[in-house]
């Protein structure tokens, strides 16, 4: 899949992901994927159950080193760096790319905390340094106005939305430059769901966002390209007006007007 | 007003009798469950009320204050209570990092290892061992090369029981972990060991404190291991490398022995370690239901 932008800004490449084949143990989940994200800009993963969109969203941080039998080939440059590189350092491979998941997962301690724990990690400030990256980040996730007056309290004391929020919260905070959404809004009701649609609205601005969805609507709604895929493969990768109003594969056609998955 | 009985509302039915049969056979069933418990109930009420009964009369400060006396005077059990104490909190000491480390080997690092499995299968069969078998073990490892008893090798062989049960509850603790948990840990660039110390424990850590109470409660009753290993001692004696006494090794001896003031002594200890036990078991199960409520 190559130059596709015709309306678009033409953006620079940050992620460009070529031949990228994965396999679970001697299943093969992803076939020879190839495409890139664009700085500073929304692109979508759709596509049924099984299509491989999570597997694929998963090698971007390499989530899937956490398990055995699972290997990918091919290669992800990011910045022009292969990151499946048996070499490449984890850690600050990840503090690069952050990670969002389908149920929020605020960590055992207070709210405070939950923000404040990950930029201890990266770097060492002083109390009133971290108290302002905390508050920043939580106005950055558009939680604020909703937690000051309990950063002590228990993160797990918040609702799913707020929650989902914080994990953003947290994952915007050590600065990364490019962020994975995996379903973020799947377990949250409509209103926190347009919530965070518009927060990704925002940290496109500042970050490079992939999503993975199994809502045609909010792909449409929040993405400025898509990325269908099926069966492991991408079948068609374009802007999202694109791909939702005249695609080119027959099978995107199917899919986005309802007609399998 | 009447509550609408089901079968009064209209387009119900008249309880078959199907129905009728297996409504029969609940009740039969749930009238031997009942009894059953009942069963079970009855002795445990009877063991606590025989030893409240013939151990409370005999608790005083003196118990905690002077020594196991010599037959036919009065006395008490601060030797044994000492060196219960003791023993039981070097073997819980001992233990407890061994069986931390090895739980967090089998349910964090190693959980696809082959190794992991080997040794879950290990560590169940050291948990299910007789406690005798350990206390000959250490006799074997200690005690003969020593060339005689000692209280540390009765912590040794505490140790070796304190070891399986912090290592099978630290594991299932933190295998009750969600995985997302540390996948979110994770893909904030946190190395493994933080991922494990700083969120997997914490999310555990009211199990893991549970399994530390229970094994403290295990070993603190258990007398096969120190017959081998510590003995017993009539006196005072805070060494070590001596023999020591201990409160069960101590009702042993004395519910055995023809006289009155040992006998009383006995049913004082055994009420001392019971009530202990049940502290500890009731606040491991308080911190345990905290840890499923939240």
């Amino acid at each position: 899949m190559s130059a596709v932008v015709p309306s678009l800004p033409n953006l620079p490449v940050k992620v460009a992901i070529k031949n990228l084949s994965f396999f679970y143990g001697d299943t093969v989940a992803l076939k020879k994927v190839s495409l890139p994200l664009y700085a500073n800009s929304v692109t979508a993963f759709i596509g049924p159950s099984g299509c491989g969109k999570s597997t694929l969203l998963r090698v971007l941080n390499r989530m899937y080193d956490l398990y055995p039998r699972q290997r990918a080939e091919g290669e992800v440059l990011l910045d022009n760096v292969n990151i499946l590189d048996p070499a490449q350092d984890l850690n600050a491979l990840r503090s690069r790319v952050g990670m969002v998941f389908q149920k929020p997962t605020p960590f055992p301690m207070s709210i405070y905390d939950n923000i404040a724990f990950g930029i201890k990690l990266f770097e060492r400030l002083p109390k009133s340094e971290l108290d302002g990256r905390v508050e920043k980040a939580l106005r950055g996730a558009a939680l604020w106005n909703e937690v000051s007056g309990k950063l002590g309290a228990s993160g797990l004391s918040l609702s799913g939305g707020q929650q989902q929020r914080l994990c953003i919260a947290r994952t915007v905070a050590i600065s990364p430059e490019v962020i994975l959404l995996d379903e973020p809004c799947s377990a949250l009701d409509p209103i926190s769901t347009a919530r965070v649609e518009e927060l990704i609205d925002e940290l496109k601005l500042q970050f490079t966002i992939v999503i993975v969805t199994h809502s045609m609507q909010q792909a449409a709604r929040v993405s400025d390209r898509t990325a269908f895929m099926y069966l492991g493969e991408l079948i068609e990768f374009d802007e999202t007006k694109k791909v939702f109003t005249s695609p080119a594969k027959q099978q995107t056609q199917d899919y986005v007007t309802g007609r399998f998955g | 007003m009447e509550p609408t009985k089901l079968s009064t509302l209209p387009g119900s039915r008249e309880p078959s009798a199907l129905q009728a049969a297996r409504k029969r056979r609940s009740a039969i069933w749930l009238f031997f469950c009942c009894l059953a418990t009942a069963f079970g109930l009855t002795w445990l009420v009877l063991i606590l009320g025989s030893l409240f009964w013939n151990g409370f009369s005999g608790l005083s400060g003196d118990v905690f204050t002077q020594m196991t006396p010599p037959p036919g005077s009065a006395g008490g059990l601060l030797n044994a209570v000492y060196g219960s104490v003791v023993m039981t909190g070097l073997g819980v000491l001992v233990g407890t990092p061994i069986g931390i480390l090895a739980g967090t080997y089998m349910a964090e690092y190693g959980r696809y290892a082959r190794l992991t499995v080997v040794v879950r299968f290990i560590n169940d069969i050291l948990l299910s061992a007789p406690s005798i078998i350990i206390g000959l073990f250490v006799y074997e490892i200690l005690v003969a090369p020593m060339g005689h008893f000692s209280g540390i090798a009765g912590a040794v062989a505490l140790a070796f029981i304190v070891v399986p049960i912090v290592a099978r509850t630290t594991e299932d603790m933190l295998l009750l972990v969600p995985n997302p948990l540390r996948e979110a840990a994770s893909a904030m660039g946190l190395p493994r060991a933080h991922v494990i110390l700083k969120v997997a424990y914490k999310a555990a850590r009211a199990g893991m404190i549970t399994g530390v109470l229970l094994a403290v409660a295990r070993v603190s009753g258990e007398t096969a291991p120190l017959l081998f290993t510590a003995l017993n001692n009539q006196f005072w004696s805070q060494d070590l490398n001596a023999p020591m006494a201990s409160l069960p090794t101590v009702i042993f001896q004395f519910a055995l022995s023809p006289y009155k003031e040992w006998q009383g002594l006995a049913w004082t200890g055994a009420l001392i370690i019971t009530l202990t036990v049940l502290t500890l078991s009731i606040t491991a199960r308080v911190l345990g239901a905290t840890r499923i409520s939240k």
